[in-house]
């Protein structure tokens, strides 16, 4: 009940805010951030009566919608979706809260906005194949007209484009969908089952597996978005409007490494381990890729969409590394990036509202004016830049330790692009921010509200907290990690390497006492023990 | 008390989270004394926590907290000699340099938050140097470039300091890059990244091949942070700070973490005599080459910066040369007296209204007294005049590359050519700066400086005169002390008492040479025209910054440019909107786009579905 309860909070909410009286304007900004608390705080309780440590799904519900076709609202949260509905919860709030110059339709964009939460919730508390599929489309229609209605001056090229970027993966995933229900109708005795714990005891040839994992595939490389897939994004990213480009890359852009996760690892191993090393490449090139792009352009938003692209390789990476670490890391970019990347955009679309222009060249030394901004956007240039003590180290040095371990290369060009991103991140600050304030129009610039504050704080405490103590977050995480590659060691002959799964590093308070004892001698001997 | 060991690393962090959210609302000085107590308090911790090991004390593990779990990293730290040392030098000069800032900032806009920055500083080096783990310590090893980012453009209205800033984060990026390489290796390795346990099993894990890969990326490392060829130009640029950060950021402490690190994992260089051969001659030719671009320089800080690079290319040679207690030794004498030229510099260029170009000074020694003979005493002690501390540990050094023999007797020649050079350089800029005419602008009015400016300064100049009697080759007192942190590895010999007299005078004789040849050209009135050739050159830096520009960076961007503006544009973008399907689509819909478009696509998609199912239910009987 629970989760049902999550995903109609904000449709409740959504009914509230279009309900306001039209004389009362000024009511529907107040009262959306207040509805928008209320999914959060629901995440949050659901966050605290988690239980740690437990394999599988949580707070299951089952109820069949067909018995013949075999759908049915099944939801259940596990240690990786928890988390996305956190940051789903999160993000939401405070995106909510920053878009108080939304003037223009105010209530259809409340409402959007809150029926996307309810959409992006779906997708992740999913265990229903249709389910998620629809979810999955759901998405797309408030996104298209966040874009499309309150974007910027390319409003229509770029929403067309990310709807028909997103149709054309999910026409395939659809197709693919339907195969594996048909074949899971089979087993069960019905005509499909969509049910994804049962499309678990499948047992799929390796050929079905490999048409079905790029079918699937391919819908969730250009949500992701991996190189070549990822042209809608800077689009999109620059047209949409602060809040919108904060939920998608936030927490949209997720949905695409999380259907890898659920459903690609799981349900398609012999696929997973075939492809890894391929997908592994994409990923690294996706690094690379953005990184070296982003650092050229003209336009902050553009650049900070570019670095998501950089930024998703690592969970590509992580993923498909199919170690615990790999995985493990790759789930904590995922929520790392969402708040950093998030924030950035807060922070350029603040600096829009008061400039009401984009690009980098047009600011210079607005430090000087604008010190608290300055300093809250060198905070968050550093945590993307994956500086240790903030989230965003967690992440990448785990997945790099991670994918070391089966693809060293890759994680060796991979660990380059710790380099390039401080270069664009710092570039751009240096262009934007220090230096003597040449332009006029940025003189009267006026620092940030007390309400701009109160939006970015939330972040740069939690950001600072799980960089500083992640375990809370790891503890949650890692079990659900280690169902999936429990899997995929079943069903295929993937062997992970030596401390590739986590219950095989040493661990120090284990093995030190052991250690002082041991002589030069012994060190072989020691060695074997602990192997 | 040794539970609290954390308290040394969140002292000075918490100081800095209050200076950079609340300094305005405590203002000048008291942020400064807040900022100076944090450090000092964990001095005197270090202090009392470091005596036991006079009298042969264990070493400590202390865990704090599990970091990352997944990979068996804790937050757990180190007290042993090594890490004691250390964290006495940070937190012993550290404070030292608070306090004399105190007076140095006084008049800046963000004076609070110059404190608070030096006090991230404190902190994450001693993250750095208490970690007892590689995660940990890379923790330290980026938040200490964090620090020197914020505090090289701390003036980041002058367009010179933010780019300094940010090449300097960036060039040390690239070092960086090499040590999680290292990282990612170490862990494949041994399935942990904790110092203890990896050191223990690393004779029976590694391969010559994989320690060598190994040291070398953590080497790229060390080249990075300790400002070695190739990666050393970050650091004269870093001369933009504050002249505090200079000294202790830039002289006495971070530049040095690529020396502690080479020693703390010395039990790994050892296994790869590739590596070493490769660390102690980069360490030998950045000596030299630093040395030469020294002698060049007009601007007094920038003397020192490569003065700074030159030494420093002396302790790696040292710790190449598995001579560590001679390269911590090194470390410890440089931190002092180093840190004394820059303070004293900094007393200068103060009292001459910012003025750095020592062609502009000249005759300062009768009005700033104090600063003169501080000055002196660092002279005398980074030139190797006995019995400063500049002469045992550089001596001990060169004393380590003799006794290797072989080929290092080559490393040994020109560590006693870059002995020469700097005593050249450095009495040159004793004689520009303190002796002469005043060349000065008539305005201004040269003083001494304040006592919290001055008293650092006497503090540091008695440890830079007398600390080298420590280790001297009749009284081994450091060796003994850092012993049970180096016990697992072979040192190089000690050489008989003979040799070490004759060396020793060698090297004197060299000093005195500089010092004439320097005395002799500048010391005598009018001063030489310093211009073209040479000159020119060095004042370039030898043209390498060009260098790098043209064959790095500009490449770099014009490729990137490439890729972003016709690469992901046109080709790309191209070919996937290009695809026959949506080609045709993109173009009827963008004329359907007017007309609700995305209604009839929503119902395209329900329609769809429906369909499927429908499909599949007609068909349902064949199931």
């Amino acid at each position: 009940m629970e989760l049902t309860l999550l995903i109609i909070l904000p449709l409740l909410g959504a009914l509230v805010v279009g309900f306001l009286p039209k004389r009362r304007p000024e009511l529907i900004f107040p009262v959306s951030v207040g509805v928008s608390i209320l999914p959060l705080v629901a995440s949050l309780w659901i966050m605290w009566n988690f239980t740690v440590g437990e394999a599988g799904f949580q707070f299951t519900e089952d109820y069949t919608l067909s018995e013949s076709l075999g759908i049915g609202w099944r939801l259940g949260v596990d240690g990786i979706s928890l988390w996305m509905i956190v940051l789903t919860g999160i993000l939401m709030t405070l995106a909510i809260a920053g878009s108080k110059s939304i003037t223009d339709r105010t209530k259809q964009y409340m409402v959007s906005m809150l029926v996307l939460e309810a959409g992006l919730l779906g997708v992740f508390l999913s265990l229903d194949l249709l389910l998620f599929f629809a979810f999955f489309e759901i998405v797309l229609v408030p996104m298209y007209l966040l874009i499309g209605i309150w974007g910027g001056e390319n409003r229509k090229y770029a929403s067309i484009k990310f709807v028909l970027f997103t149709a054309f993966g999910s026409i395939f995933l659809l197709a693919g969908i339907i195969v594996i229900a048909i074949t899971a109708g089979d087993a069960a005795g019905t005509i499909t089952s969509f049910d994804f714990r049962q499309m678990l005891t499948l047992d799929l040839s390796p050929t079905t597996q490999l048409w079905l994992f790029l079918a699937f595939g391919i819908a969730f490389a250009v949500k992701v978005p991996m190189f070549p897939f990822h042209t809608w994004l800077p689009d999109a990213h620059t047209e949409a409007p602060t809040a919108g480009s904060v939920i998608l890359a936030g927490v949209l852009l997720k949905m695409g490494a999380y259907g890898f996760l659920r459903f690609n690892l799981t349900l398609f191993p012999q696929a997973s381990v075939d492809l890894a090393q391929i997908l592994g490449i994409i990923g690294v090139i996706g690094i690379i890729y953005g990184a070296a792009v982003a650092i050229v352009q003209p336009d902050a938003k553009r650049l900070v969409a570019y670095s998501s692209v950089s930024h998703m390789g690592f969970v590509v990476l992580g993923i498909f590394a199919l170690t615990s670490q790999g995985l493990s890391g790759g789930v904590f970019v995922m929520i790392s990036h969402g708040l950093t990347t998030g924030a950035l955009f807060l922070l350029i679309g603040m600096i829009y509202e008061r400039r009401h222009t984009r690009m980098i060249s047009e600011y210079g030394g607005i430090a000087k004016v604008m010190p608290i901004y300055a300093g809250i956007f060198l905070f968050m240039a550093f945590a993307s830049i994956g500086l240790p003590g903030l989230s965003g180290f967690i992440g990448e040095f785990t997945v790099l330790i991670g994918s070391y371990m089966t693809l060293p290369v890759l994680a060796i060009l991979a660990g380059s692009g710790v380099i390039l991103a401080a270069v664009y991140l710092l570039w751009m600050y240096e262009r934007m921010f220090t230096g003597p304030v040449l332009n006029p129009k940025n003189e009267g610039l006026s620092d940030l509200s007390f309400r701009e504050i109160a939006i970015l704080v939330p972040l740069i405490v939690i950001i600072i907290g799980i960089g500083i103590y992640p375990k809370p977050v790891l503890d949650r995480i890692e079990p659900s990690v280690e169902v999936i590659l429990d899997r995929i060691q079943a069903t295929t002959d993937y062997q992970p390497p030596e401390y590739g799964r986590a219950d095989e590093i040493v661990q120090p308070q284990d093995v030190r006492s052991e250690i002082v004892g041991e002589h030069a001698g012994e060190e072989a001997q020691g060695e074997e023990e602990s192997g | 008390m040794i539970d609290y060991l954390w308290l040394l690393i969140a002292l000075p962090l918490l100081g800095a989270l209050t200076l950079i959210v609340l300094g305005k609302r405590i203002g000048e000085p008291a942020s400064g004394w807040l900022a100076s107590t944090l450090v000092a308090i964990p001095f005197i911790m270090a202090v009392i926590l470091a005596v036991p090991f006079a009298g042969g004390a264990e070493t400590e593990h202390v865990y704090v907290f599990s970091w990352i779990p997944v990979i068996g990293a804790n937050a757990s730290l180190l007290w042993d000699p090594l890490s004691a040392l250390m964290a006495l030098i940070v937190t012993g000069v550290g404070g030292l340099i608070h306090i004399y800032s105190i007076g140095y900032m006084h008049g800046d806009d963000r004076y609070p938050r110059f404190f608070g920055y030096m006090n991230l500083f404190i902190g994450s080096m001693l993250t750095l140097v208490l970690a007892d783990n590689f995660a940990l310590m890379f923790v330290g090893w980026e938040l200490v470039g964090l620090s020197s980012y914020l505090l090289i453009s701390f003036w980041f209205s002058k367009p010179s300091a933010a780019a300094a800033g940010k090449k300097a984060f960036i060039v040390n990026r690239i070092g960086d890059w090499g040590f999680l390489v290292a990282l990612m290796m170490i862990f494949a390795a041994f399935g942990t990244l904790d110092f203890a346990i990896v050191f223990a099993r690393a004779g029976g894990v590694l391969s010559v091949g994989m320690a060598t890969a190994i040291t070398l990326m953590l080497f790229v490392g060390a080249t990075g942070k300790s400002a070695q060829l190739p990666l050393y130009v970050w650091l004269p640029d870093a001369m933009e700070g504050p002249t505090p950060v200079s000294a202790l950021i830039h002289a006495a402490t971070m530049v040095t973490a690529g020396v502690y690190m080479i020693a703390r994992t010395a039990a790994l260089f050892e296994l790869a005599p590739v590596s070493l051969a490769v660390v102690a001659t980069v360490g030998a030719l950045t000596a030299l080459f630093a040395a030469t671009l020294a002698v060049g320089q007009r601007d007094i800080k920038k003397v020192l910066a490569y003065s700074t690079i030159s030494q420093l290319g002396y302790m790696i040679m040292a710790v190449g040369l598995t001579a560590l207690t001679a390269g911590i030794f090194h470390l410890m004498t440089h931190a002092f007296f180093k840190a004394l030229l820059f303070l004293a510099a900094g007393s200068v260029i103060h009292a001459m209204s910012s003025e750095q170009d020592m062609w502009k000074m000249g005759g300062l020694r009768k009005y700033m007294p104090t600063t003169f003979v501080t000055m002196v005493i660092a002279w005398l002690a980074i030139s190797g005049v006995f019995p400063l501390s500049g002469f045992w540990s550089k001596d001990e050094i060169l004393g380590a590359a003799f006794a290797k023999g072989g080929w290092f007797i080559g490393l040994w020649a020109i560590g006693v050519i870059t002995a020469l050079i700097t005593a050249f350089y450095m009495t040159r800029l004793i004689i520009l700066t303190f002796f002469g005419e005043k060349r000065w602008d008539p305005d201004a009015h040269p003083h001494e400086s304040p006592s919290t400016m001055t008293i650092p300064l006497m503090v540091l100049a008695f440890f830079a005169a007398v600390i080298g009697l420590w280790n001297t080759p009749v009284r081994l007192g450091l060796e003994h002390f850092l012993e049970p942190a180096f016990e697992n590895v072979t040192q190089v010999h000690a050489l008989g008492n003979l040799t070490v007299t004759a060396l020793a005078l060698i090297s004197l004789a060299v000093v005195t040479v500089g010092i004439l040849l320097a005395y002799h050209r500048y010391g005598r009135g009018e001063l030489p025209a310093e211009d073209g050739g040479y000159w020119a050159a060095a004042l370039d830096g030898y043209g390498v910054d060009d260098l790098y520009g043209k064959v790095i960076v500009a490449p770099g961007k014009a490729a990137a440019t490439w890729l972003a503006m016709i690469f992901d544009v046109r080709v790309v973008d191209g070919i996937v909107n290009g695809l026959a399907v949506v080609t045709k689509a993109f173009g009827s819909s963008l004329r359907v786009l007017q007309t609700g478009w995305v209604r009839s696509y929503g119902a395209g998609i329900v329609a769809g579905s429906l369909g499927v199912i429908l499909w599949l239910l007609l068909r349902g009987g064949a199931f």
